[in-house]
C-alpha cells in the first residue's frame, strides 16, 4: 500500500498519518446518510408494516400514495406552501442582506444577526410562540399563517447565502454605474442582480426545501384543511406505522436531493468566469 | 432637471467650506478649492488625508457636514450621482463583468437612451480613442490590466461629461505601462478638454500628470500650485517632504538677518519670508534639499577655492563623509553625513547625479571626505512646523 506514505497535500503529511482522519470521516458520513438508505428500502416493501430489509418488493405503498386522495391533497398544501414561501422569503431575504450590507451602520450587525435568531432559537420555542400568536390573531390553520412562519424559517438562509455572494462583489461597480447614470434602482437591477443572480437562484430553493421539509411549526400552525405534508406523516407515525411514510419520504429524499444538486451545479457554474 | 448639454465646453467647479466628519475625525476641514475649467487637477496626499473623501463628494457618494460643491453656479450638494453628469473611473475599475466591452462602454449612452445607430458610432469612436479598435466584442476577462484601465475610461467619458474624476486609476498597474498611461492620460485630457480631478497618493504621477496639484493632509489643503511651484517652493515641511525626496536641514539665525547652517551662510530671512509669504516670527527656519540639487565638487586638495569639473563654483559648500554609495543604472546616490560644524551633528543628505559621470562612483568609496555644491537659485528655504 504504497501510497499512504504519499504526501496528502502541499503539507510533509502522508495518507498514513491521516488514516484515522479518513475513518472519522467516513463513520460520520454513514451516520449521516444510513437512516435515509434504510427509509428506502422499506418504501419498497410488500409487508403491512414497517420492515428492513423487506422480503417481498412491491410498489403498492406508492400506490397507496398516489391514490389516497388526503396524502394528495396533503402534498398540494405542502408544496403551495413551499412556493409562496419561496416567493416571500427570497425577495424579503435578498433586501435584507443588500441594505444591511451597503448600509455600513453601526447597528446593521446587530440588525443582522436579530433576523437570524430564527436560526439560531429551537424550532420548538418558535413553533410554541407562533401558535399562540397565531391563535390571538386568527391565523393557526392558514395557508396566509405557515407561509409567514415558514418565510420566518426561511429568510435567514436567503440573508446568509445573499450575504456571502455580495462579500465577493465589488461595490463600486454599483457606484459606478450611478455615476454614469444609473438610479440606485436601476444599478441594482442591471448591475449587482445578474451577478449574484445564481446565489438569489440558490436561496430560493434553500427557502423552499426549508418550507417543505419543516415539520415542527407546521405540526403546531396547521391542521384540517391546510395540513402539510410533514404533518400527516407525523400523525400517521403516531396513529398507524404503514410504510406510504416511508414512500412518502423516499420521494421527498429524492425532490431535496435534486434541488441540493441543481444549487451545487449552480454554485460551479459561476466559477470558470 | 439635468444639466444643459448644450454647450460642450468643461464645467469650472468650486468648493468652498466643505466638511466632512467620520465621529470625532475631520475627513474634510473647510476645504475651499477653486477649479477651473478644462483643468487637469490632482488631489494628492497620503492614505487617509481625505482625498479620496474629497473626490466622493464630488461624485456625489458622500454627503458633507457643511460646505458647497458648485459645478459652474450651480450647487450640486443635494444632486444624487446620477445626476450630476460626471465620468468616474474608479482604482479597481469596476468593469461590469456580465458586459462585453462594447456593453460597458454603452452603458452611460443607453441610460441616456441614444439612438442604437448613434450608440454604435460613439462606441466605436470612444474605443478608438482608447486605441482598442476591434476589441469591443471581447469579455471583460480576456483583457490585460492595461485594456481594462481603457474602457473604464473609455466608459466614463463616452457619454461627453463635462467633469472626469478619476481615483487612483492607475495604481494596479505595472510601472512601466503606468508610466505610459500617465502620458496617454495627458493627452486624452489636452484632447477631451474636460475638466478633470485625480487622486494619487504617488507624488511623481501628480506631477507628471496635472496642469495643478492640491496638496492634501489631515482633511486640509496644504498647497495647491503648479507642479513646479509645489517642487520649487513648497509651503511646508510636509509638502516639501511629500514631494519628491529631500532632506530638511534646520538653520539657526545668526547675527544680521542671516540664516546659518553650521557656520554656511545660507539664505536671509527677509528673502525666505517673501519667497514663502510666511511671517517673520517664525519658529525657526529649515534649508531643503533635494538630491539632484547638490553637485559633488571636485576633490581640490591644493586650491582653497572649490571647483566643479575644473570650473571655479561659487555656491554653497558643504563637507561631508560618503556613508554609502549605490548605483541605479540611470542615476546613482550617495548618502553623505555632513559636517555641519559645532552645534548639530550627523544629518545624512542624499546626493543623486546621472551615471554620465559612471566613471567617478568607483572613487566615491564609503567613508571618503567630499564636499557638496548647492546653487544659491536651488535654495529652498521654508518655515519650521509649529508643533
Amino acid at each position: 500500500m504504497s501510497w499512504l506514505n504519499k504526501a496528502a497535500s502541499d503539507t510533509q503529511i502522508t495518507h498514513r498519518s491521516r488514516l484515522w482522519l479518513y475513518c472519522l470521516a467516513t463513520v460520520i458520513m454513514l451516520l449521516l446518510v444510513i437512516p435515509t438508505f434504510i427509509v428506502i428500502p422499506m418504501s419498497f416493501s410488500d409487508s403491512q408494516y414497517l420492515e428492513f430489509p423487506p422480503k417481498v418488493w412491491s410498489l403498492r405503498w406508492y400506490e397507496e400514495y398516489i391514490g389516497s386522495a388526503k396524502w394528495m391533497r396533503a402534498t398540494a398544501t405542502s408544496l403551495k406552501i413551499a412556493v409562496l414561501t419561496m416567493l416571500v422569503a427570497t425577495p424579503l431575504g435578498t433586501m435584507a442582506a443588500y441594505a444591511l450590507f451597503v448600509s455600513g451602520h453601526r447597528a446593521a450587525r446587530a440588525v443582522f444577526v436579530l433576523l437570524i435568531t430564527p436560526m439560531i432559537v429551537p424550532v420548538i420555542l418558535i413553533a410554541i410562540g407562533t401558535f399562540y400568536a397565531f391563535g390571538k390573531m386568527g391565523l393557526n390553520n392558514s395557508i396566509t399563517g405557515l407561509v409567514l412562519a415558514h418565510t420566518a424559517l426561511a429568510t435567514p438562509l436567503v440573508m446568509i447565502v445573499i450575504t456571502a455572494a455580495l462579500r465577493s462583489y465589488d461595490l463600486d461597480q454599483e457606484r459606478v454605474a450611478r455615476s454614469l447614470g444609473a438610479t440606485r434602482l436601476q444599478a441594482f437591477f442591471v448591475i449587482t442582480l445578474p451577478q449574484i443572480k445564481f446565489s438569489v437562484i440558490t436561496s430560493a430553493l434553500l427557502a423552499f426545501l426549508t418550507s417543505f421539509d419543516e415539520v415542527i411549526v407546521s405540526i403546531f400552525v396547521s391542521g384540517g384543511k391546510t395540513a402539510t405534508l410533514t404533518k400527516h406523516m407525523f400523525s400517521a407515525l403516531r396513529d398507524y406505522i404503514d410504510p406510504t411514510i416511508a414512500a412518502i419520504s423516499t420521494i421527498m429524499v429524492l425532490i431535496s436531493t435534486i434541488l441540493l444538486l441543481v444549487t451545487q451545479r449552480i454554485g460551479s457554474r459561476k466559477k470558470p468566469d | 432637471m439635468s444639466l444643459d448639454h448644450s454647450s460642450d465646453s468643461a464645467l469650472p467647479i468650486k468648493i468652498s467650506g466643505l466638511t466632512k466628519k467620520y465621529g470625532d475625525m475631520y475627513a474634510l476641514d473647510a476645504v475651499d478649492l477653486d477649479i477651473k475649467s478644462g483643468e487637469f487637477l490632482t488631489l494628492l496626499g497620503p492614505s487617509g488625508s481625505g482625498k479620496t473623501t474629497l473626490l466622493m463628494a464630488i461624485a456625489g457618494f458622500n454627503r458633507p457636514d457643511a460646505g458647497s460643491i458648485r459645478f459652474a453656479d450651480q450647487e450640486m450638494i443635494l444632486y444624487p450621482p446620477h445626476r450630476r453628469e460626471v465620468g468616474m473611473v474608479f482604482q479597481s475599475y469596476a468593469l461590469f463583468p456580465h458586459m462585453t466591452v462594447a456593453e460597458n462602454i454603452a452603458f452611460p449612452l443607453k441610460l441616456r437612451k441614444v439612438s442604437v445607430e448613434e450608440c454604435a458610432l460613439r462606441v466605436e469612436e470612444a474605443l478608438q480613442t482608447v486605441q482598442l479598435d476591434g476589441l469591443g466584442a471581447r469579455n471583460i476577462d480576456q483583457l490585460s490590466g492595461g485594456q481594462r484601465q481603457r474602457v473604464a475610461l473609455a466608459r466614463a467619458f463616452v457619454f461627453r461629461p463635462r467633469i472626469l474624476l478619476m481615483d487612483e486609476p492607475l495604481s494596479a498597474l505595472d510601472k512601466k505601462l503606468r508610466e505610459r498611461m500617465q502620458i496617454e492620460l495627458k493627452q486624452l485630457h489636452r484632447q477631451l478638454g474636460v475638466t478633470t480631478v485625480y487622486v494619487t497618493h504617488d507624488q511623481r504621477e501628480a506631477l507628471t500628470m496635472s496642469d495643478r496639484i492640491a496638496v492634501i493632509n489631515h482633511g486640509k489643503l496644504v498647497q495647491v500650485d503648479t507642479p513646479e511651484a509645489i517642487y520649487n517652493a513648497p509651503a511646508n515641511a510636509f509638502v516639501a517632504d511629500f514631494i519628491g525626496e529631500s532632506t530638511l536641514l534646520p538653520l539657526s539665525l545668526g547675527g544680521g538677518d542671516q540664516l546659518y547652517f553650521g557656520d554656511q551662510s545660507i539664505a536671509t530671512v527677509q528673502a525666505a519670508v517673501s519667497a514663502q509669504g510666511g511671517t517673520e516670527n517664525n519658529q525657526g527656519w529649515s534649508l531643503v534639499v533635494r538630491p539632484e540639487r547638490l553637485l559633488v565638487l571636485d576633490k581640490n586638495s591644493s586650491s582653497s577655492q572649490p571647483l566643479i569639473n575644473g570650473f571655479a563654483f561659487d555656491g554653497i559648500v558643504f563637507g561631508g563623509t560618503i556613508r554609502e554609495s549605490v548605483f541605479q543604472g540611470e542615476s546613482a546616490f550617495l548618502i553623505v553625513a555632513l559636517a555641519s560644524g559645532a552645534d548639530s551633528s550627523g544629518v545624512d543628505v542624499a546626493v543623486r547625479f546621472s551615471t554620465g559621470k559612471a566613471a567617478n562612483i568607483e572613487s566615491l568609496a564609503n567613508g571618503q571626505q567630499i564636499e557638496l555644491g548647492l546653487h544659491r537659485e536651488d535654495v529652498i528655504v521654508i518655515p519650521q512646523e509649529a508643533d
